[in-house]
């Protein structure tokens, strides 16, 4: 089937199988192999992208499903050589360590930030409990949003 | 969050102990790191497995024939075709569990569900697994072993008939006069049984690889995130009956370890036999479910019959316990956990009595393999609750008890009664940090609070020691015809043509910041800017900086791999310097420094030579230089630790250079009606000896404590009586979510250790002291003993009833 989407700004067209998954999609179709798979059951979130504006896991949508969508992925946030204040955020406080949950926090914590500048310690942690991290147990992850909210 | 350091002692202006931003960052928070599923090559085709339904079955016939015929199917292998291009894995274990044969495949016989049986390749990762589907295997069921405590018994299962029964291997260790010490001692405490539960670190990132062979040369490039490619290669070019310069091991980044990426050595045969058979690359990305059912499971381990001889006072003689391990399936890395735990035999206490009868055993399980703590974790969960146990029988503070019973820094370097030489730390004063830090002098109010809201509180320690550097001799106490012993790390700086500082290490890091950590000990000697140094991502075989043990594992860059940067720094070092006196006619190098990206005369700081003229003479304009200069800017140099072969006989001797240690104070607050319990408050202090990087210390020991707050709480493999995982993806395997981490505070001591060139100690792996922590915070809730590790809510209110 034929899909057209745009991701950060870039329309792409391709003719997929309807069973394509939309990770699988943005990464292996498109190239674009900053979002990952953690997982086969949509626990993870590491595959997580703006969609339409709004926060989704990408291996929870087939690639048709986002026909004529807009999309974002973590190669879209910095602009240029510019990092936003939520990436800079992250390493200053040691928010990554192998950094393969990164993109899908970064995508979460961006969505939370767009629709709730002022979060209160507990929206943090919601919006980040559908991503999953084995390597830095979430509280430096916290501090960088925190640190970005106003 | 609150963080307590040490004081800061200056001594001039050092990079060694300032926490520099990392220089991974940047590009893994830009989504532009290289993982190994983002690896493509034209024509590749993807790899799937056909698994075992069956923890146990003959395997009666194989018909690939269906899955072949589809169109963009290339090509399968199966476990016949395995058993005739290569030779059985090398065994670690002396016999009987060295009698094992494992293939890359399973041949005539599965032994776990999961087992991978064929490997279809194909076009899309869809089609090969649309395709696996097609493959027909017959299988004949046989019974399932699943308890290691019945299998030794007449009527268990046998897995290997080459190993003639369940037996994989077993040991005495003991050391000192038990006789002596029971006799001295005023009261014997009993311990039936205690249980240390399977579970593993479950890496973010799965297994994977991208294998290309190169027909005109015989070689293949091995594009992978195995995380110990030494250890791959000797497992690997034996069983491939090739040489192992024919095995390239290339990574960039790696999405997790903890040592769950050590054993993928038998899929990585598999991607190369059929990169071999097909001309083609083979790509092969591991899905979630596959790795919980089939990899590096972390050590399941009970103690039974143990027995510990006490004074009334609390003074603790000695032990005698039996410990009996579940290897699971195959003998992956094992029985190399039958020796590892010995690191830590006395824990962090001075007692000199001690017997262990260890016996490891094959079961219809997935494979064990090392996992974060491995071995030693387990060992020194063990002793956390042999403490708290004999507190709570003498009815002494478990705070007194261990303050009684710690090793003291006056005691340091201390040997323990195996001969391991403790180097350094101050445990007691630890211990106090933490407890400062959860409000120690509070606690009777806080507990009182609790019960006022039908809350029950309770607070429990960790004490961990998390040893590293192995001295691989300790492999001969499992197997003496080993040929292993001692360790060893590379590392090559070289000053190129425009005078880059470029440096590549023989390490696989998965996230523990070694790109920044060896900038700073490089720019801290070449007296420059870390942002001047460029290291390599990743590891690449071809670039030489590698030796037999290198590899991202067992707690040991900051000592292995960054003695080897110091040492390859120095020598460059000395060598700008030789070059500068020629350049400068004759300056003795004595009278020589380097400053500000160049090498300079000290007494007369205008006469210097920038770095970048330096890489250039050398490299492009070296017409008229001494023939007998001897400089190259490109140094190479292999540390070596100080390390003697161990006493097999005696299983005696040090078996790791370094011993950082942890200690984890939980509070935690139970409900008496459900048995559902909250964290509530947690300390973790931390002694690594002289931290190059704070901020990346304390990354590890937050990242260790979340682990172990899982695995005491919701994570485990768990089986059904026939063999079923009934945990094998994230939808039943629960790992703490943000939401699930409590409080945290962390402190910090420095006992610089004497014996590595930088004072420093490997660490990341003493997170297990949450484990031992948590569970004793429970059992001060609860007032009943806790005798396993993992202590779900309903387990905690079995335990009330």
């Amino acid at each position: 089937m034929n899909v057209a989407v745009t991701v950060n700004g870039t329309l792409y067209e391709r003719d997929v199988e309807a069973r394509k998954l939309l990770i699988h999609f943005l990464r292996d179709d498109l190239d674009l192999t900053g979002s990952h798979i953690g997982c086969d059951t949509g626990n993870c979130g590491a595959c997580s992208v703006i969609l339409d504006g709004t926060l989704v896991k990408s291996c929870m949508v087939l690639a048709v499903q986002a026909n004529g969508s807009e999309i974002e992925t973590v190669e879209g946030l910095a602009d240029g050589e510019q990092l936003t204040a939520l990436q800079r955020a992250f390493t200053d406080h040691h928010a990554l360590q192998c950094g393969y949950c990164t993109p899908g926090m970064l995508m979460s914590a961006t969505s939370l930030l767009r629709s709730n500048p002022s979060p209160s310690d507990e929206d943090i942690r919601k919006a980040l409990q559908g991503n999953i991290c084995r390597c830095t147990g979430y509280w430096n992850i916290f501090e960088a949003v925190k640190s970005v909210a106003r | 969050m609150t963080t307590i350091a040490p004081e800061k002692i200056e001594v001039g202006k050092s990079l060694l102990g300032e926490s520099v931003p990392r220089k991974e960052d940047r590009r893994l928070t830009q989504g532009q790191g290289v993982f190994v599923d983002d690896i493509k090559r034209h024509g590749m085709g993807y790899l799937h497995f056909v698994r075992s339904p069956y923890a146990h079955a003959h395997i009666a016939s194989i018909d690939v024939s269906k899955a072949e015929e589809i169109k963009g199917v290339y090509g399968t292998l199966t476990g016949e075709e395995v058993a005739a291009l290569t030779d059985p894995f090398f065994q670690i274990a002396s016999e009987p569990g060295g009698k094992i044969k494992d293939f890359s495949l399973a041949v005539g016989k599965v032994r776990f569900v999961g087992e991978p049986v064929v490997a279809v390749v194909a076009e899309t990762r869809e089609l090969a697994r649309d395709a696996s589907e097609l493959v027909e295997v017959e299988y004949e069921p046989l019974d399932a072993l699943v308890d290691a405590r019945v299998a030794l018994g007449s009527e268990a299962p046998v897995l290997h008939d080459d190993a003639g029964g369940n037996l994989m291997w077993e040991g005495v260790y003991e050391w000192g006069d038990l006789d002596q010490a029971f006799a001295d001692a005023d009261q014997v405490i009993k311990i039936d049984e205690l249980h240390f539960h399977r579970f593993n670190s479950t890496p973010l990132e799965c297994d994977g690889a991208l294998v290309e062979y190169n027909r005109g040369t015989g070689q293949w490039t091995i594009h992978t995130n195995n995380q110990f490619p030494g250890f791959a290669a000797i497992m690997m070019g034996p069983a491939m009956r090739c040489g192992l310069d024919k095995l390239r091991f290339v990574t960039q980044d790696i999405g997790g370890g903890f040592g769950n990426k050590i054993t993928s050595h038998p899929q990585l045969v598999t991607c190369c036999l059929l990169s071999r058979k097909l001309n083609r690359p083979i790509q092969w990305t591991e899905w979630r479910t596959d790795f919980h059912m089939s990899m590096s499971h972390g050590n399941e381990r009970w103690f039974r019959d143990t027995e510990v001889a006490v004074k009334d006072d609390g003074t603790l003689l000695g032990f005698r316990t039996k410990a009996l391990d579940d290897a699971g399936a195959w003998l992956r890395y094992e029985p190399l956990g039958g020796v590892i735990w010995a690191q830590v035999t006395p824990g962090m206490y001075r007692w000199r009595h001690i017997r262990v009868e260890f016996t490891q055993v094959a079961t219809n399980k997935a494979p064990v393999s090392p996992n974060r703590g491995y071995s030693r974790m387990q060992h020194l969960w063990f002793t956390e609750r042999v403490i708290d146990i004999v507190a709570r029988e003498l009815g002494l503070d478990p705070v007194e008890v261990r303050k009684r019973n710690y090793i003291r820094a006056e005691d340091m370097p201390y040997e323990t009664p195996n001969g391991c030489i403790y180097d350094s730390g101050d445990y007691a004063r630890m211990l106090d940090i933490a407890l400062d830090l959860i409000g120690w002098d509070s606690m009777g109010e806080k507990r009182r609070d609790a019960e006022s809201r039908g809350k029950r509180l309770g607070v429990g320690i960790g004490s961990t020691l998390d040893s590293g550097t192995n001295n691989f001799g300790q492999s001969r106490m499992i197997n003496p015809e080993l040929q292993f012993s001692g360790n060893n790390e590379v590392a090559t700086v070289k000053l190129d043509i425009f005078g880059e500082i470029v440096v590549t290490l023989g390490t696989t890091p998965q996230g523990q910041g070694h790109e920044t950590t060896a900038s700073q000990v490089v720019a801290e000697i070449l007296n420059c800017s870390v942002d001047d140094v460029h290291v390599r991502a990743g590891h690449d075989s071809y670039w030489n900086s590698h030796a037999g043990f290198s590899g991202t594992y067992a707690s040991q860059f900051a000592v292995t791999g960054l003695s080897a940067v110091k040492g390859a720094t120095e020598m460059l070092r000395e060598e700008i310097k030789k070059l500068a006196s020629v350049i400068f006619g004759g300056v003795p190098v004595e009278a020589l420094e380097l400053a500000e990206g160049g090498v300079r005369i000290k007494d007369n700081p205008e006469a210097f030579l920038p770095f970048m003229a330096c890489g250039a003479i050398i490299n492009a304009n070296n017409a008229g230089l001494p023939e007998d200069l001897g400089v190259t800017l490109n140094c190479r140099y292999v540390y070596r630790p100080p390390f003697q072969v161990p006493d097999i006989e005696r299983k005696f001797g040090n078996l790791t250079l370094t011993y950082a240690a942890q200690i984890h104070v939980a509070v935690v607050e139970v409900d008496p009606e459900t048995g559902y319990y909250d964290i509530v408050d947690y300390a973790a202090v931390d002694d690594c000896g002289k931290r190059i990087n704070p901020q990346i210390v304390e990354g590890q020991v937050m990242g260790a404590t979340a682990q172990a707050i899982g695995a005491v709480m919701h994570e485990t493999f768990e089986y059904d009586e026939d063999g079923n995982l009934l945990t094998p993806n994230f939808y039943d395997y629960h790992v703490p979510h943000a939401l699930d981490m409590p409080p945290l505070h962390t402190g910090a001591i420095e006992s610089p250790s004497p014996f590595t060139p930088l004072g420093t100690k490997g660490m990341g792996e003493g997170g297990g002291a949450g484990i031992h922590a948590v569970c004793a915070a429970i059992q001060d809730a609860t007032g009943k003993i806790v005798t396993d590790s993992h202590n779900p809510y309903h387990r905690v209110w079995e335990l009330m009833r």
